[in-house]
């Protein structure tokens, strides 16, 4: 097969559907509390991030396996059980290994589980669909989720803290910008990051204010 | 030192808003807020059922969990507990007030998934709050995330009339300018009480 036919698989379409065409932070205005929230530091973002990825891979699959079984009436409770499980996993190893950052993050990994990105991809996506397509599905929705976090967490430490990755890019002249590390900053950078990206990709504009 | 309850509960209003200066509920806080009337409701379920969870996380995590030394299930309980109650809710109030029902019942099943809900029992767990700055502190965090969805939706309302927005900042980007400079607004309210 040839890399051009690539391009017109089904797999490749549901996964780059999620990754920019669908952007979960732009376009369904998805897990925006904890992409506001944990955006300060680039370390605590790639962290946040990578849970996500991980428990929306994770149930995804768990979830796809598991679709035939799950009775419709009871399965937003089964959704939340098997994705409270893979938080409480991925909360004791920050714990474990990483306790710096499991501090600065708090109740935010524990809010994973009322992350509307992971309900929200199983209803959509995982409780109808083949494994395969289901874990493409996810890993596009998480690592759109996880770019959109990275930028704007960037630009927030270099402009709050002079640093990028806790090493210092900016002058020892450079004032620190605190307003950036607190909540308004992530506010505004947020609405211009969603302003940009709707005017590069080219989306409908949404009806009324 | 102990805090007391009041002062919890005016900083959870004030200095320390759950929505503007913890940045939860912001799915809701996006979604509702469109019409005032709409965002009122959303409101008053939010504190209604806030305070009702917080208040029976507390009583599971201090006479069952901590006893039986499962904490590490917490979140799996909490999570529980928030579902059936609002559950319970709406079945109490289709049977018995139904008249209510399109005022109030209707944001029930998306509580659910309102972040803040979880956040406050989580808080409560870290901070090792007594029960009474529980109850004060989940009653706080509820009206300070009412009174930011109000507000929110009534600028939103004016802003209708007049304005002309950019296309690729309506909706969603606009309603988080908005609430950039309402954040920014309550910044002005620190040193009110102290409580970290």
């Amino acid at each position: 097969m040839r890399i051009s036919q690539l391009f017109y698989t089904r797999g490749y379409r549901t996964f780059i559907k999620g990754f920019f065409k669908e952007n979960t932070v732009c376009c369904q205005l998805l897990g925006l509390c904890s992409a506001l929230a944990v955006s300060n530091k680039l370390e605590n973002a790639l962290a946040m991030g990578l849970g996500v990825v991980f428990v929306l891979v994770l149930s995804s699959f768990v979830i796809s396996i598991l679709r035939k079984f799950i009775p419709t009436q009871y399965r937003i409770i089964t959704f939340m059980i098997v994705i409270s499980a893979l938080v409480i996993f991925v909360d004791q190893c920050l714990k474990a290994y990483l306790p710096q950052i499991s501090k600065q993050l708090g109740p935010y990994v524990a809010l994973i589980i009322t992350n509307c990105i992971i309900m929200g991809r199983q209803e959509a996506f995982a409780a109808k669909n083949p494994v395969g397509y289901s874990i493409l599905d996810a890993l596009g929705n998480g690592l759109s989720y996880t770019y959109s976090l990275l930028l704007i967490a960037s630009i927030r430490e270099i402009l709050a803290f002079g640093t990028f990755f806790n090493i210092r890019v900016m002058p020892e002249s450079f004032n620190s910008w605190i307003v950036m590390a607190m909540a308004p900053g992530a506010f505004f950078l947020l609405a211009i990051y969603i302003w940009v990206f709707r005017i590069g990709a080219k989306l409908q504009p949404e009806k009324e204010n | 030192m102990e805090l007391h309850p009041f002062v919890i509960f005016i900083a959870a209003i004030f200095t320390h808003n759950i929505a503007l200066s913890y940045l939860l509920g912001m799915c809701p806080l996006l979604a509702m807020s469109r019409h005032s009337n709409t965002a009122q409701g959303m409101g008053i379920a939010v504190i209604f059922v806030m305070t009702l969870t917080a208040v029976i996380n507390w009583l599971l995590y201090h006479f069952i969990l901590i006893p039986t030394g499962s904490q590490i299930m917490a979140y799996l309980v909490f999570i529980i507990v928030i579902a059936s109650v609002v559950q319970l809710l709406e079945m109490i109030i289709e049977k018995f007030f139904p008249r209510l029902q399109s005022s109030f019942g209707i944001f029930l099943p998306l509580i659910t998934v309102n972040c803040t809900i979880l956040a406050i029992s989580l808080f409560m767990v870290l901070r090792t709050y007594s029960f009474w700055q529980t109850v004060f502190f989940a009653f706080g965090s509820g009206i300070g995330w009412a009174v930011a969805i109000t507000i929110i939706a009534a600028i939103r309302e004016k802003l209708r009339m007049i304005g002309d927005v950019p296309n690729g900042l309506k909706g969603a980007g606009i309603t988080m300018v908005i609430a950039g400079i309402l954040s920014l607004a309550f910044m002005g309210f620190s040193g009110m009480v102290s409580v970290q």
